[in-house]
C-alpha cells in the first residue's frame, strides 16, 4: 500500500502540496514525544502524531518515514511546513484523533513492530 | 565593579502551583533559602506569577535576591523558564499565557492553586488549568520572554516528560534559548558529558523544589555584580568577567592556567 492509498482510503489532506505520494508504507507508529519516536519508530512508517513543532520534520526525516499524519485537524507551525517542502517529508492532515486513525490504517492492513 | 559568588536556586514553586506543597508559603521559601545558603531565588509557578509579589515582599529587608518568574508549559508540553527583574514583567507574561491556556483547574484532581500574600494569608484560589498547555509553541514562548527583557531557560532538560529534549527529540539549533536547566538527578558533570553537544548553551542546576525541604537541594553559583536578569544573562554569556561558576570547574581552570 502506497501513501497515495492511504490518503485516498481515509480522505486525509494532504498539507504538503506537490509531495510525491507513491512510497509504499510499511508500518506505523504512534507517539508524541519525539524523543520515543527517534528510539522506536521504524523506516517506512506512517507516524501519527499531535505535535507541530518544526522539529517533526527533522524526526521524519531522520527516521526515514513514509509520512507524518499530523491528527486532531493539527495544522504544521509555519516553519515546519516550510522544511517539510525543503526536505520532501510528506505532512497529511485529518481532523481525527490517533486512535481512530490508527484503528482504520490497522484495518486496512498496517501494522506496527511486533 | 565588585563580582563576588551568587548561590542562585532559580526554579522553586509556592502554593500556587497546583503540585506545589501548602507550606510553600512566602516566608518559609526566603527563611529557608536563605538558611541554605541561598542568594537569589527565582519564583516560578505553572503558567502564573501571582505568588511572586508575596515572596519578594517577604524577602524585603533580608539579603535573599528574588526574582519573579513562571515555569511556562507550551503547546509541545515543553517546559520553559522564564525570570525578571520586576513583577510588572512578569504579569505582563502571565497575560498572554493566561489568554492562551483553556480549562479551569480541579483543585481534587490537580491540587489547590493558592494565591497568598506575605504572611500566607489565602488572598484567593486561581481557577484556571494551570497544570496545562499553553497555546503557544515553545518559539513563541521564548520570543515572548525576550520581548519583556526576560530570561528564557530550558527546564529540566535531563528529564524525558516536559524536557525539551524528550518532548521534541532534539534542541532545534535556532532557538534562542538563554541556558539549560538540569534536574536534582544529575550532577553537572553528568550533564557535560551527556549534554555535550549542547554545551554552547549555559548550563545551570536548579531544585525546582515544590516543598520547603527541596529548596536548594540543587543549586547554582554564579559570578556576579548585584543580582538582576541583566547580570545573569552576562554569567550566560560569560561576558565582562560573569560567569557561571561551578566550583570543579574553577579549581580546574586555576590549574590549568
Amino acid at each position: 500500500m502506497t501513501v497515495r492509498d492511504v490518503v485516498e482510503k481515509l480522505g486525509l489532506e494532504v498539507l504538503t502540496a506537490g509531495a510525491g505520494l507513491d512510497r509504499d508504507v510499511t508500518g506505523g507508529y504512534a507517539s508524541d514525544l519525539l524523543s520515543d519516536v527517534i528510539a522506536h519508530a521504524e523506516a517506512g512508517s506512517l507516524w501519527l502524531t499531535l505535535q507541530t513543532h518544526a522539529n517533526v520534520v527533522a524526526v521524519a526525516t531522520l527516521k526515514d518515514m513514509a509520512a507524518v499524519i499530523l491528527v486532531n485537524g493539527r495544522r504544521p507551525d509555519p516553519d515546519a511546513a516550510a522544511r517539510a517542502l525543503l526536505e520532501k517529508v510528506v505532512l497529511l492532515g485529518t481532523a481525527q484523533p490517533a486512535f481512530e486513525v490508527a484503528g482504520q490504517l490497522y484495518q486496512s492492513g498496517v501494522r506496527g513492530r511486533v | 565593579m565588585t563580582l563576588r559568588i551568587v548561590n542562585t536556586d532559580l526554579h522553586i514553586h509556592t502554593c500556587l502551583s497546583p503540585c506545589g506543597d501548602l507550606s510553600m508559603g512566602p516566608r518559609s521559601i526566603v527563611e529557608t533559602a536563605s538558611r541554605r545558603g541561598l542568594d537569589a531565588i527565582g519564583i516560578s509557578d505553572h503558567n502564573s506569577s501571582e505568588n511572586a509579589p508575596a515572596v519578594m515582599a517577604a524577602a524585603r529587608g533580608s539579603p535573599l535576591a528574588v526574582l519573579p518568574g513562571m515555569e511556562v508549559t507550551s503547546k509541545e508540553e515543553v517546559h520553559i523558564l522564564a525570570l525578571f527583574d520586576s513583577v510588572e514583567q512578569a504579569f505582563r507574561l502571565q497575560r498572554i499565557v493566561y489568554d492562551h491556556l483553556p480549562g479551569r483547574n480541579d483543585p481534587d484532581v490537580f491540587g489547590l492553586q493558592v494565591v497568598v500574600n506575605e504572611d500566607h494569608d489565602v488572598l484567593g484560589f486561581n481557577d484556571r488549568l494551570l497544570a496545562g498547555a499553553a497555546d503557544l509553541s515553545v518559539g513563541q514562548v521564548v520570543d515572548a520572554i525576550h520581548a519583556l527583557d526576560g530570561l528564557a531557560i530550558a527546564c529540566h532538560v535531563d528529564r524525558e516528560t516536559f524536557g525539551i529534549i524528550g518532548q521534541l527529540g532534539f534542541i532545534p539549533e535556532s532557538l534562542p534559548l538563554d541556558a539549560l536547566e538540569f534536574s536534582r538527578n544529575t550532577t553537572i558533570e553528568d550533564a557535560r558529558r551527556r549534554f555535550q553537544e549542547y554545551s554552547r548553551w549555559a548550563f545551570v542546576r536548579s531544585s525546582d523544589a515544590h516543598s520547603p525541604e527541596e529548596i536548594g537541594i540543587a543549586a547554582t553559583p554564579m559570578l556576579l555584580d548585584g543580582v538582576s536578569v541583566g547580570e545573569i544573562r552576562k554569567a550566560f554569556l560569560g561576558q565582562e568577567g560573569r560567569r557561571v561558576g561551578w566550583p570543579s570547574r574553577d579549581r580546574r581552570e586555576r590549574q590549568e592556567s
